[in-house]
Protein backbone atom coordinates (compact mmCIF):
# COMPACT_ATOMS: atom_id res chain seq x y z
CA UNK A 1 0.00 0.00 0.00
CA UNK A 2 2.72 2.26 0.13
CA UNK A 3 2.78 2.80 -3.59
CA UNK A 4 -0.28 4.75 -3.09
CA UNK A 5 1.11 7.16 -0.29
CA UNK A 6 3.65 7.99 -2.94
CA UNK A 7 1.53 9.04 -5.04
CA UNK A 8 -0.20 11.13 -3.42
CA UNK A 9 3.32 12.93 -1.36
CA UNK A 10 4.41 13.05 -5.09
CA UNK A 11 0.87 15.12 -6.38
CA UNK A 12 0.96 17.50 -3.04
CA UNK A 13 4.31 18.12 -3.13
CA UNK A 14 4.43 18.78 -6.80
CA UNK A 15 1.61 20.73 -6.20
CA UNK A 16 -0.40 19.08 -8.89
CA UNK A 17 -4.82 20.76 -9.13
CA UNK A 18 -5.81 17.84 -11.16
CA UNK A 19 -4.23 14.90 -13.22
CA UNK A 20 -5.80 12.57 -15.47
CA UNK A 21 -5.06 9.66 -17.18
CA UNK A 22 -7.00 8.02 -20.04
CA UNK A 23 -9.51 8.56 -23.02
CA UNK A 24 -10.58 11.68 -23.65
CA UNK A 25 -13.77 12.33 -24.42
CA UNK A 26 -15.55 15.57 -24.87
CA UNK A 27 -17.61 15.23 -21.18
CA UNK A 28 -14.60 14.36 -19.85
CA UNK A 29 -13.39 17.92 -20.86
CA UNK A 30 -16.77 19.61 -20.07
CA UNK A 31 -16.00 18.37 -16.41
CA UNK A 32 -12.56 18.95 -16.27
CA UNK A 33 -13.20 22.42 -17.48
CA UNK A 34 -16.11 23.12 -14.97
CA UNK A 35 -13.87 21.81 -12.36
CA UNK A 36 -10.76 23.86 -12.46
CA UNK A 37 -13.24 26.49 -13.39
CA UNK A 38 -14.26 25.96 -9.69
CA UNK A 39 -10.68 25.89 -8.31
CA UNK A 40 -9.89 28.90 -9.59
CA UNK A 41 -12.75 31.10 -8.49
CA UNK A 42 -11.88 29.37 -4.85
CA UNK A 43 -8.44 30.61 -5.26
CA UNK A 44 -9.83 34.08 -5.88
CA UNK A 45 -7.19 34.14 -9.02
CA UNK A 46 -7.86 37.64 -11.10
CA UNK A 47 -9.82 37.54 -13.83
CA UNK A 48 -6.54 37.77 -16.30
CA UNK A 49 -4.75 34.85 -15.41
CA UNK A 50 -8.35 32.56 -15.17
CA UNK A 51 -9.02 33.31 -18.72
CA UNK A 52 -5.59 32.96 -19.67
CA UNK A 53 -5.16 29.07 -17.95
CA UNK A 54 -8.86 28.45 -19.16
CA UNK A 55 -8.45 29.30 -23.18
CA UNK A 56 -4.69 27.58 -22.97
CA UNK A 57 -6.49 24.56 -20.95
CA UNK A 58 -9.12 24.19 -23.68
CA UNK A 59 -6.84 24.07 -26.39
CA UNK A 60 -4.08 21.98 -24.87
CA UNK A 61 -7.42 19.42 -24.10
CA UNK A 62 -8.62 19.67 -27.76
CA UNK A 63 -5.55 18.93 -28.98
CA UNK A 64 -5.38 15.56 -26.95
CA UNK A 65 -9.02 15.08 -27.84
CA UNK A 66 -8.54 15.53 -31.77
CA UNK A 67 -5.77 13.64 -31.65
CA UNK A 68 -7.41 10.41 -30.13
CA UNK A 69 -9.86 10.89 -33.18
CA UNK A 70 -7.31 10.37 -35.90
CA UNK A 71 -7.05 7.48 -37.31
CA UNK A 72 -3.25 6.67 -37.37
CA UNK A 73 -2.34 3.21 -37.72
CA UNK A 74 0.81 3.34 -35.91
CA UNK A 75 -0.44 4.71 -32.39
CA UNK A 76 -4.08 2.82 -32.77
CA UNK A 77 -2.92 0.75 -29.83
CA UNK A 78 -1.78 3.34 -27.44
CA UNK A 79 -4.14 6.25 -29.06
CA UNK A 80 -7.16 5.71 -26.50
CA UNK A 81 -4.96 6.93 -23.87
CA UNK A 82 -3.26 10.41 -22.94
CA UNK A 83 -2.15 12.19 -19.79
CA UNK A 84 -2.45 15.52 -18.45
CA UNK A 85 -1.99 17.63 -15.16
CA UNK A 86 -2.51 20.99 -14.35
CA UNK A 87 -0.02 22.37 -11.63
CA UNK A 88 -0.11 25.73 -9.97
CA UNK A 89 3.40 26.15 -8.45
CA UNK A 90 4.13 27.95 -4.80
CA UNK A 91 5.42 30.86 -6.86
CA UNK A 92 1.61 30.94 -8.51
CA UNK A 93 2.75 30.00 -11.70
CA UNK A 94 0.16 27.29 -13.66
CA UNK A 95 1.71 24.63 -16.15
CA UNK A 96 -0.40 22.68 -18.22
CA UNK A 97 1.23 19.56 -19.12
CA UNK A 98 0.10 16.50 -21.54
CA UNK A 99 1.35 13.36 -22.81
CA UNK A 100 0.49 11.20 -25.46
CA UNK A 101 1.82 8.31 -28.00
CA UNK A 102 2.30 10.03 -31.45
CA UNK A 103 3.49 8.17 -34.85
CA UNK A 104 6.94 8.73 -35.51
CA UNK A 105 6.51 10.83 -38.57
CA UNK A 106 3.58 13.06 -37.02
CA UNK A 107 6.30 13.70 -34.04
CA UNK A 108 8.68 14.61 -37.08
CA UNK A 109 5.64 17.17 -38.69
CA UNK A 110 5.16 18.24 -34.96
CA UNK A 111 8.41 18.90 -33.33
CA UNK A 112 9.54 21.05 -36.76
CA UNK A 113 5.77 23.20 -35.85
CA UNK A 114 6.75 23.91 -32.50
CA UNK A 115 10.49 24.80 -33.32
CA UNK A 116 8.87 27.31 -35.88
CA UNK A 117 7.03 28.60 -33.39
CA UNK A 118 9.14 28.76 -30.55
CA UNK A 119 11.70 30.87 -32.56
CA UNK A 120 9.15 33.65 -32.92
CA UNK A 121 8.71 36.54 -30.59
CA UNK A 122 5.47 37.71 -29.83
CA UNK A 123 4.65 40.88 -33.01
CA UNK A 124 5.50 37.64 -35.48
CA UNK A 125 3.30 34.88 -33.70
CA UNK A 126 0.83 37.40 -34.44
CA UNK A 127 1.19 37.90 -37.88
CA UNK A 128 2.04 33.54 -38.21
CA UNK A 129 -1.61 33.35 -36.17
CA UNK A 130 -3.68 35.84 -38.60
CA UNK A 131 -1.76 34.18 -41.94
CA UNK A 132 -3.12 30.58 -40.99
CA UNK A 133 -6.07 31.57 -39.31
CA UNK A 134 -6.68 33.56 -43.42
CA UNK A 135 -5.04 31.39 -45.65
CA UNK A 136 -4.60 27.68 -43.56
CA UNK A 137 -6.81 24.98 -44.49
CA UNK A 138 -9.61 23.84 -42.24
CA UNK A 139 -9.25 20.54 -41.19
CA UNK A 140 -12.68 18.38 -41.05
CA UNK A 141 -12.41 19.08 -37.19
CA UNK A 142 -11.64 22.54 -37.79
CA UNK A 143 -8.89 23.09 -36.14
CA UNK A 144 -6.49 23.74 -38.79
CA UNK A 145 -2.46 24.01 -37.18
CA UNK A 146 -3.95 27.46 -35.28
CA UNK A 147 -4.41 25.53 -31.54
CA UNK A 148 -0.46 25.90 -30.86
CA UNK A 149 0.17 28.90 -32.05
CA UNK A 150 -2.29 30.63 -30.14
CA UNK A 151 -1.22 28.13 -26.81
CA UNK A 152 2.22 30.08 -27.52
CA UNK A 153 0.44 33.53 -27.91
CA UNK A 154 -1.46 33.48 -24.86
CA UNK A 155 1.22 31.80 -22.52
CA UNK A 156 3.95 34.08 -23.26
CA UNK A 157 6.64 31.22 -22.70
CA UNK A 158 8.34 29.04 -25.08
CA UNK A 159 6.30 25.53 -25.41
CA UNK A 160 8.39 22.71 -23.39
CA UNK A 161 8.46 20.16 -24.96
CA UNK A 162 9.93 16.15 -25.83
CA UNK A 163 9.70 13.19 -27.76
CA UNK A 164 10.38 10.04 -26.12
CA UNK A 165 10.84 7.37 -29.10
CA UNK A 166 8.80 3.98 -27.69
CA UNK A 167 9.84 1.73 -31.08
CA UNK A 168 10.62 2.42 -34.28
CA UNK A 169 7.00 3.63 -35.08
CA UNK A 170 5.68 5.16 -31.79
CA UNK A 171 6.95 8.09 -29.81
CA UNK A 172 5.64 9.55 -26.55
CA UNK A 173 4.94 13.01 -26.50
CA UNK A 174 5.27 15.38 -23.73
CA UNK A 175 4.11 19.22 -23.69
CA UNK A 176 5.15 21.42 -20.89
CA UNK A 177 3.00 24.56 -21.33
CA UNK A 178 4.23 27.43 -18.32
CA UNK A 179 1.71 30.38 -17.99
CA UNK A 180 3.74 34.17 -17.94
CA UNK A 181 1.77 35.60 -15.02
CA UNK B 1 -37.18 34.73 -43.28
CA UNK B 2 -37.57 33.31 -39.78
CA UNK B 3 -35.22 34.90 -37.28
CA UNK B 4 -32.52 32.29 -35.62
CA UNK B 5 -32.13 31.30 -32.62
CA UNK B 6 -30.14 28.79 -31.12
CA UNK B 7 -30.02 28.91 -26.69
CA UNK B 8 -26.60 29.00 -25.24
CA UNK B 9 -24.84 25.90 -23.90
CA UNK B 10 -21.72 25.27 -21.25
CA UNK B 11 -19.97 24.91 -25.10
CA UNK B 12 -21.51 27.25 -27.45
CA UNK B 13 -22.58 30.87 -27.54
CA UNK B 14 -26.48 32.03 -27.79
CA UNK B 15 -27.09 32.97 -31.16
CA UNK B 16 -29.96 35.39 -32.52
CA UNK B 17 -30.21 36.73 -36.04
CA UNK B 18 -33.39 38.63 -36.58
CA UNK B 19 -33.10 39.16 -40.48
CA UNK B 20 -36.03 41.62 -40.43
CA UNK B 21 -33.91 44.48 -38.02
CA UNK B 22 -31.02 43.50 -39.50
CA UNK B 23 -29.12 42.83 -35.68
CA UNK B 24 -26.99 39.49 -35.03
CA UNK B 25 -25.84 38.64 -31.34
CA UNK B 26 -23.30 36.27 -30.85
CA UNK B 27 -22.96 35.65 -26.90
CA UNK B 28 -21.26 33.59 -24.08
CA UNK B 29 -18.85 30.73 -24.95
CA UNK B 30 -17.81 28.80 -28.13
CA UNK B 31 -15.59 26.25 -27.44
CA UNK B 32 -16.94 23.08 -29.12
CA UNK B 33 -14.63 20.42 -30.49
CA UNK B 34 -16.39 20.49 -33.60
CA UNK B 35 -17.23 24.04 -34.63
CA UNK B 36 -18.15 24.11 -38.23
CA UNK B 37 -21.21 21.72 -37.70
CA UNK B 38 -22.42 24.57 -35.20
CA UNK B 39 -21.99 27.81 -37.06
CA UNK B 40 -23.64 26.18 -40.34
CA UNK B 41 -27.20 27.55 -39.69
CA UNK B 42 -25.46 31.08 -39.32
CA UNK B 43 -23.57 30.95 -42.34
CA UNK B 44 -26.49 29.61 -43.92
CA UNK B 45 -28.89 32.50 -43.04
CA UNK B 46 -26.26 35.09 -43.46
CA UNK B 47 -25.95 34.23 -47.25
CA UNK B 48 -29.60 34.11 -47.46
CA UNK B 49 -30.38 37.46 -46.05
CA UNK B 50 -27.49 38.85 -48.36
CA UNK B 51 -29.99 38.21 -50.97
CA UNK B 52 -32.66 40.98 -49.41
CA UNK B 53 -30.20 42.97 -46.27
CA UNK B 54 -31.83 45.78 -44.00
CA UNK B 55 -30.49 48.92 -45.00
CA UNK B 56 -28.12 48.88 -41.64
CA UNK B 57 -26.70 45.56 -40.28
CA UNK B 58 -25.99 45.37 -36.31
CA UNK B 59 -23.36 42.66 -34.91
CA UNK B 60 -22.60 42.45 -31.62
CA UNK B 61 -19.82 40.26 -30.52
CA UNK B 62 -19.91 39.29 -26.61
CA UNK B 63 -17.35 36.27 -26.24
CA UNK B 64 -16.12 34.92 -23.13
CA UNK B 65 -13.65 32.60 -24.29
CA UNK B 66 -13.60 30.85 -27.92
CA UNK B 67 -10.99 28.13 -29.11
CA UNK B 68 -9.23 28.08 -31.94
CA UNK B 69 -11.53 25.52 -33.54
CA UNK B 70 -14.27 28.43 -33.66
CA UNK B 71 -12.24 31.06 -34.51
CA UNK B 72 -11.75 29.99 -38.01
CA UNK B 73 -16.17 29.87 -38.15
CA UNK B 74 -16.19 33.07 -37.30
CA UNK B 75 -13.89 34.67 -39.21
CA UNK B 76 -16.00 32.89 -41.85
CA UNK B 77 -19.40 34.36 -40.21
CA UNK B 78 -17.23 37.73 -40.91
CA UNK B 79 -16.50 37.10 -44.19
CA UNK B 80 -20.65 36.94 -44.93
CA UNK B 81 -20.58 39.93 -43.41
CA UNK B 82 -17.88 41.33 -45.57
CA UNK B 83 -19.92 40.52 -48.24
CA UNK B 84 -23.31 41.90 -46.93
CA UNK B 85 -21.50 45.15 -46.29
CA UNK B 86 -20.17 45.38 -49.76
CA UNK B 87 -23.57 45.07 -51.19
CA UNK B 88 -26.92 46.98 -50.33
CA UNK B 89 -26.26 47.15 -46.14
CA UNK B 90 -24.22 49.14 -44.36
CA UNK B 91 -22.53 47.11 -41.08
CA UNK B 92 -20.95 47.44 -38.21
CA UNK B 93 -19.27 45.25 -35.86
CA UNK B 94 -19.34 45.65 -32.09
CA UNK B 95 -16.60 43.67 -30.65
CA UNK B 96 -16.83 43.41 -26.56
CA UNK B 97 -14.54 42.36 -24.33
CA UNK B 98 -14.24 42.82 -20.57
CA UNK B 99 -11.27 45.02 -19.21
CA UNK B 100 -8.20 43.47 -18.41
CA UNK B 101 -8.81 40.87 -21.28
CA UNK B 102 -6.25 41.87 -23.77
CA UNK B 103 -6.26 38.53 -25.43
CA UNK B 104 -10.07 39.42 -26.12
CA UNK B 105 -9.34 42.91 -27.25
CA UNK B 106 -6.38 41.26 -29.65
CA UNK B 107 -8.46 38.86 -31.31
CA UNK B 108 -10.72 41.52 -32.23
CA UNK B 109 -7.95 43.42 -33.89
CA UNK B 110 -6.58 40.31 -35.36
CA UNK B 111 -10.35 40.17 -36.89
CA UNK B 112 -10.40 43.66 -37.45
CA UNK B 113 -6.94 43.68 -40.07
CA UNK B 114 -8.45 40.35 -41.73
CA UNK B 115 -12.28 41.83 -42.41
CA UNK B 116 -13.28 44.99 -44.75
CA UNK B 117 -16.16 45.99 -42.16
CA UNK B 118 -16.25 48.83 -39.47
CA UNK B 119 -15.19 47.29 -36.48
CA UNK B 120 -16.24 49.28 -32.41
CA UNK B 121 -14.11 47.56 -29.47
CA UNK B 122 -16.25 48.37 -26.82
CA UNK B 123 -14.34 47.55 -22.88
CA UNK B 124 -17.62 46.47 -20.53
CA UNK B 125 -16.69 45.92 -16.89
CA UNK B 126 -16.21 42.53 -15.55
Amino acid sequence: MDSIHDFYEKMESGNIMLSFKGEVTSNLLTSVLQIMETKMENLSEPPKIKKKVYNILVECLQNLYHHMDEDDPDTIVNEKSALFMIKKSDEGEYSIMTGNYIGVENAEIMKSRLDKINEMDRDQLKTYYKEVLNNGEMSAKGGGGLGMIDIARKSGKKLEYNFDPIDDKVSFFSLNIKIAQ
Amino acid sequence: MEELIIEGSPKTPTIKFNPSTGHLLVSGRSIPENSIEFYKPLIDILEAYNENSQANTKVDIQLEYFNTSSSKCILDVFKKLEAINAGSSEVIINWFYEEDDEDMLEAGEDYQAIINVPFKMIEVEE
